[in-house]
């Protein structure tokens, strides 16, 4: 079997924990987001800002994959 | 009969069939090892992986069951997408863990690792049964998504007729996973998510220009409908059964044996952290699949007198297919519909791999065959596989659908009651294997008393506190248990000098 020698990684610190935990909170504050105004181009509130997460979690998880893996360090 | 539709639906699906046995040559290994069968030599890189999750975690049965959700119920079906949304933060900072620990002790299944970390072989076969149990109607499941679009092309929806079509594609599935292992599900899912994404996105564009807007689709949407119950007085309305519900699920996904199948299937650490990045694409997809509920109901599918039949026979279950039919021509239906026969089919070959992993390493090496040698070992996997899907099939032949998505819900709640060992086993060796027994005893006991008392049809359960109603997941309320029990009894074990510290596993197993 062929063994691939990862690249270190840093561990994740309070920084990265906190970028993480954003889109959790976001889509778990049901008070804040259950309301049909302001509407998205017709799309009720509730239904925007969910969906909104999916592709802003991505950037999350990308800015903190970059600053586990960077060379330098910040 | 549909016959334009069923021409290129079962094209497609011969198309597929024949990919998943050439698939066994691709990155060709010796399948007479386990982990070249089950877990593809561990070698899939960042694409295949990003395939391989998607196609697993997002089935066949999503795609009809979300919308049907949000069909009949309105906003509570929408919790689909924060769940989806909180499983990738989550694995990223846990999972990548798991992965390095398995790579270098030749862990194929989370049983493997609880195992070695925990020295508690009872712990171990409690983890694989889960594991297995949970997975069963999951598969079973799968095939009601095939079942909905071989009635919806114009088959008859009851008798053998209905079911020879069925049987043919599940021996289909059952041989090339036979032959070609993970390989095989791994190659079909790039296949199965192009149609997947080229029908949702035609779907999600189509059908509003059709109905003049998003905002006349939304405007149809009652208002009860729309938005989530308020909490009133004292109950919680359903803030918190929503909550609990995308909560439980994201811990629990990947619990389930086929999620770690693909995960363990990864090159390395890197390429999981890097398709974290990009799999939230598919959470996106979900929402929009969730939307279609709402476009059908718009629609009034379910009033037209040409679906009156299938609604009665399907209820809010044809809702996609029904939202194809309508406003789709016949060969964009066939694409449509291959696209969820064949999401049924990666996930089901996934998860009887990864049930046939758990029953050959943790059963049947542990208990029935220690000696059994390598090659053995795999061919018990593949018999093994066969044997699950068989019974996969038996059960929707034989037995009402009603019961499977009943067993499934029960399966969620199951699963999550290894997350207290699984999680903490990453990070510390603090509990002890008997009181984390204890504690799965603990939610498993509960979490199926407050399923029986809804009579198995639901899982979100009325807990009363301190005279307020808090609706919430049945598995949540059990993991809380579970967790208090396990701390709890850790605590005493301890203090009273019988807590086992063996463990084969070194804290730098786990970095990467």
């Amino acid at each position: 079997m062929k063994h691939i020698v990862p690249a270190p990684v840093r561990k994740l610190g309070p920084l990265q924990i906190v970028l993480l935990a954003i889109p959790c909170v976001a889509v778990l504050v049901v008070p804040f987001y259950n309301r049909v105004e302001p509407t998205l181009f017709g799309i009720p509130f509730l239904y925007w800002w969910l969906c909104m997460w999916a592709p802003l979690s991505s950037v999350m998880i990308a800015l903190v994959y970059k600053m586990i893996t960077a060379t330098s360090p910040e | 009969m549909n016959l334009t539709a069923t021409i290129i639906f079962v094209s497609l699906f011969v198309f597929i069939a024949v990919l998943g046995f050439v698939s066994s040559r691709w990155r060709a290994g010796d399948l007479t090892q386990l982990h070249e069968w089950g877990l593809g030599g561990r070698r899939f890189g960042a694409w295949i992986t990003w395939f391989l999750v998607g196609g697993d975690l997002y089935t066949a049965y999503t795609f009809i069951a979300v919308p049907a959700l949000v069909f009949s119920v309105g906003a509570f079906g929408f919790f689909a997408v924060p769940y989806t949304v909180l499983v990738y933060p989550l694995a990223f900072s846990m999972l990548p863990r798991l992965w390095a620990v398995s790579r270098r002790h030749n862990f194929i299944t989370a049983s493997d690792f609880i195992r070695a970390r925990f020295d508690s072989p009872s712990l171990a076969l409690v983890v694989a049964l889960t594991g297995i149990i949970a997975t069963m109607p999951y598969i079973a499941l799968q095939l009601i998504g095939i079942q909905v679009v071989i009635g919806a092309l114009g088959f008859p929806s009851h008798g053998w007729l209905a079911e020879l079509p069925l049987s043919m594609a599940f021996i289909i599935l059952a041989v090339f996973t036979y032959t070609s292992g993970l390989r095989a599900p791994a190659m079909i899912a790039v296949v199965k998510d192009l149609l997947v994404y080229v029908t949702v996105i035609a779907v999600v564009i189509v059908v509003p220009l059709k109905m003049g807007g998003l905002g006349p689709i939304f405007a149809a949407i009652p208002s009860s409908k729309l938005l989530l119950t308020p909490p009133s007085g004292n109950n919680f309305g359903q803030y918190s059964s929503f909550v609990t519900l995308a909560l439980g699920s994201a811990l629990a996904v990947m619990l389930y044996p086929h999620a770690l199948t693909a995960l363990l299937s990864a090159n390395s650490a890197d390429t999981l952290r890097r398709n974290w990045i990009y799999l939230p694409a598919y959470s996106l997809m979900l929402g929009f699949i969730a939307l279609l509920g709402y476009f059908a109901y718009a629609a009034g599918l379910d009033k037209l007198p040409e679906f009156k039949s299938y609604f009665g026979a399907y209820h809010a279950q044809f809702a996609v297919p029904g939202l194809l039919l309508h406003f789709f021509p016949p060969w964009f239906v066939g694409i449509g519909f291959a696209a969820i026969a064949i999401g049924a089919l990666v996930p089901a070959a996934i998860m009887s791999i990864a049930a046939a992993n758990l029953f050959t390493r943790n059963i049947y090496k542990e208990y029935i065959n220690p000696a059994c040698s390598d090659a053995q070992e795999s061919h018990i996997a593949k018999l093994t596989s066969l044997l699950v899907k068989f019974g996969a099939l038996l059960f929707i032949v034989l037995i009402p659908q009603q019961y499977a998505i009943n067993l499934q819900l029960l399966g969620g709640i199951l699963m999550l009651q290894i997350l207290p060992a699984v999680a903490t086993g990453l990070y510390t060796r603090w509990f002890d294997g008997k009181g984390l027994l204890l504690g799965w005893f603990a939610g498993v006991a509960w979490g199926a008393w407050m399923v029986s008392t809804l009579s198995f049809k639901g899982s979100v359960y009325n807990l009363h506190v301190f005279g307020y109603i808090i609706a919430g997941y049945a598995g949540f309320y059990a993991l809380l248990l579970n967790l208090a029990v396990a701390t709890a009894a850790t605590a005493l074990i301890r203090s009273a000098g019988f807590a086992s510290t063996a463990d084969r596993t070194l804290a730098a197993d786990y970095i990467n």
